[in-house]
């Protein structure tokens, strides 16, 4: 190390005058103040896009069919929120379990054993190759064909017998007929971040003595999380607008479930809609929220912009936040800026 | 004559497929001892050292470490392939520097070196926190704790790497070409480091291409071609009077 340093040190010096006049140039040069490039036709649209939104808006405030009276009724009816915490529930619940087995069945899948890889394949081809709204017909069915589920040794007499329709409800099959499928998807977004891992990352930990275990759980998936975090964002908010689908168990008390059975008994179906929407509308802007500081957080140690964005301030990550959350606003307000 | 040999290869063979990499080497490294491995790409040198690690598994004749069969029990006169965690304890006491550097992205500097230590071997946070820093200290980045690998230069990177390594106190360090991914003026201070460990009696095994370093610390060289041992003996005698063809073509392309 001592002995490079005097080396370093005399290149520097011959360099210096070159660098020295070099940028006495720059310093001297003025600021460049060219005439900013327009862009006629881009401000055009914007101010089409804003007038047929403005346009939209004023109209249906005014029109009868959105029932806005009803809607302002319904929006925080005691059973609308009781329905929109379900569907929460039934988005947690589903994609917890979901992400678990994800993460099994993508170890599974890179296994050296064949069988293991294959049994994994295997539920993925079914469940993703079936759409999700049959299965949770089937799931619907499952005390129908299982109609008790017994606890024993096979082909002997059980130890314990249980009707199947007397111990799971309905609730509980739209979890496990949403997280099965999810699994599937989750599993795919798992492997994918494991397999962007350097190989020799793996290499390393082994070498420091760790098991198999610990790799994954310090090393691996720490940064694959990276990979896996802006999809599995994503899957959540899916999750949550397929969650609108447990009518086909049938489990009702979900929100769109609810805000339907509320429409019938009113006869008016539109504003229920809304406020349906509203709600899911509530609880994905909160997820896109959530999902930008989750990404922010697994991007440690990865390139300078983070520490700089840290630097700041909470203004900037807020807006940061909400930019991510809807490119569409931040179009909007690039136009605005132009037909300034 | 009692003292056993901290590495010792008889017949070491090792196949990837029909691809015979190692053939039939056979060395010894003794307790404090330098080795330098050399030789041109695909010789099996990284390969060999791999082995040592039972990163790779040898296929043929016997490899001990400190006197223990690598990667293999023997019981009964039987050879048993080692569980996971037999073998990751083995490792324990071996450490090793890649070329690649392989630090943790997700970690600091201090994080990388204290993370095994205190996942593997139980040692206390406080404990592993105070050794990591003396560790860092040690190789000349006392003042870089805190900050992530991708801020630290490709020299600095590998010094934290040499210091993560020791932190579990190996009796062998491995470096595989510790100095081949780094910008020429980086590569300095990397070997003082290197130079200072091999000082205070750390068996060493050194794969590398700065002829120099191994002239200077290795207390023995080997050169190796084409998955054989060409030749070996003192740095300075074979690098400055090779006998063999194979060696004198390599050296005269390299020095």
């Amino acid at each position: 190390m001592s002995s490079d340093r005097p080396d370093r040190s005399a290149k520097r010096e011959t360099a210096s005058p070159n660098g020295a006049s070099a940028h006495d140039t720059h310093e001297t040069a003025e600021a460049i103040n060219a005439i900013r490039l327009r862009h006629p036709w881009r401000n055009v649209f914007a101010v089409v896009l804003v007038l047929m939104l403005a346009l939209f808006i004023i109209d249906a405030s005014q029109r009868e069919a959105y029932g806005w009276d009803n809607f302002g009724k319904y929006i925080f009816d005691q059973r609308i929120s009781q329905a929109a915490l379900n569907t929460v529930l039934l988005t947690v619940y589903s994609m917890v379990i979901a992400i678990v087995l994800g993460v099994t069945l993508a170890v599974m899948r890179l296994s050296d054993n064949p069988v293991v890889k294959a049994v994994a394949w295997l539920y993925l081809w079914v469940f993703r190759g079936t759409p999700v709204y049959v299965q949770l017909v089937f799931w619907g069915l499952f005390a129908t064909i299982y109609a008790t589920i017994d606890i024993g040794i096979p082909f002997t007499a059980p130890w314990m017998s249980f009707q199947t329709g007397e111990v799971i409800d309905v609730f509980w099959l739209a979890v496990i007929g949403l997280s099965l499928n999810e699994a599937a998807y989750m599993a795919e977004i798992v492997r994918a971040g494991i397999l962007s891992v350097d190989r020799g990352q793996e290499e390393a930990a082994t070498a420091l003595g760790m098991s198999w275990l610990q790799t994954m759980r310090r090393v691996v998936l720490p940064q694959a999380m990276r990979i896996i975090i802006p999809p599995t964002g994503n899957e959540v908010i899916s999750m949550l607008k397929t969650t609108s689908l447990v009518a086909a168990v049938p489990y009702s008390f979900d929100l769109y479930g609810r805000s339907r059975d509320i429409s019938a008994v009113i006869f008016d179906p539109i504003p229920l809609l809304l406020v349906a929407c509203a709600w899911y509308l509530l609880f994905t802007s909160l997820l896109m929220i959530g999902q930008y500081f989750l990404e922010k957080r697994f991007s440690r140690g990865v390139g300078q912009q983070v520490e700089k964005k840290n630097g700041t301030g909470a203004i900037a990550t807020v807006t940061g936040a909400i930019q991510t959350a809807t490119g569409a606003m931040r179009v909007d307000s690039k136009g605005s800026e132009h037909t300034k | 004559m009692t003292e056993v040999p901290m590495v010792k290869a008889e017949k070491v063979s090792k196949s990837f497929g029909s691809n015979q990499v190692l053939k039939s080497i056979s060395l010894e490294v003794k307790r404090g001892e330098v080795l330098c491995l050399v030789g041109p790409s695909g010789s099996g040198k990284s390969t060999f050292l791999r082995c040592i690690n039972h990163l790779e598994q040898v296929n043929a004749g016997r490899l001990t470490v400190d006197g223990v069969l690598v990667g293999y029990e023997e019981r009964d006169g039987k050879l048993y392939e080692l569980r996971p965690t037999v073998a990751a304890k083995q490792r324990q006491d071996i450490g090793m520097v890649f070329q690649r550097f392989n630090l943790f992205p997700h970690m600091t500097a201090l994080e990388n070196v204290i993370e095994a230590p205190m996942l593997v071997k139980k040692v206390s946070k406080a404990k592993a926190m105070a050794r990591g820093r003396e560790l860092l200290e040690r190789v000349g980045l006392g003042h870089k704790a805190d900050a992530y690998p991708a801020h630290l230069s490709g020299g600095q990177q590998q010094r934290v790497a040499i210091a993560r390594a020791l932190a579990m106190d190996p009796k062998l360090m491995l470096f595989d070409e510790p100095t081949s991914a780094l910008d020429p003026e980086l590569v300095g201070e990397v070997l003082e480091v290197m130079k200072d460990l091999a000082k205070s009696g750390m068996t060493m095994i050194v794969v590398t291409h700065e002829m120099g370093f191994a002239k200077e610390v290795a207390d023995s060289l080997v050169f190796m071609d084409g998955g054989v041992v060409v030749e070996a003996g003192d740095p300075v005698e074979v690098l400055t009077n090779p006998q063999h063809k194979r060696t004198q073509a390599f050296l005269s392309k390299v020095l």
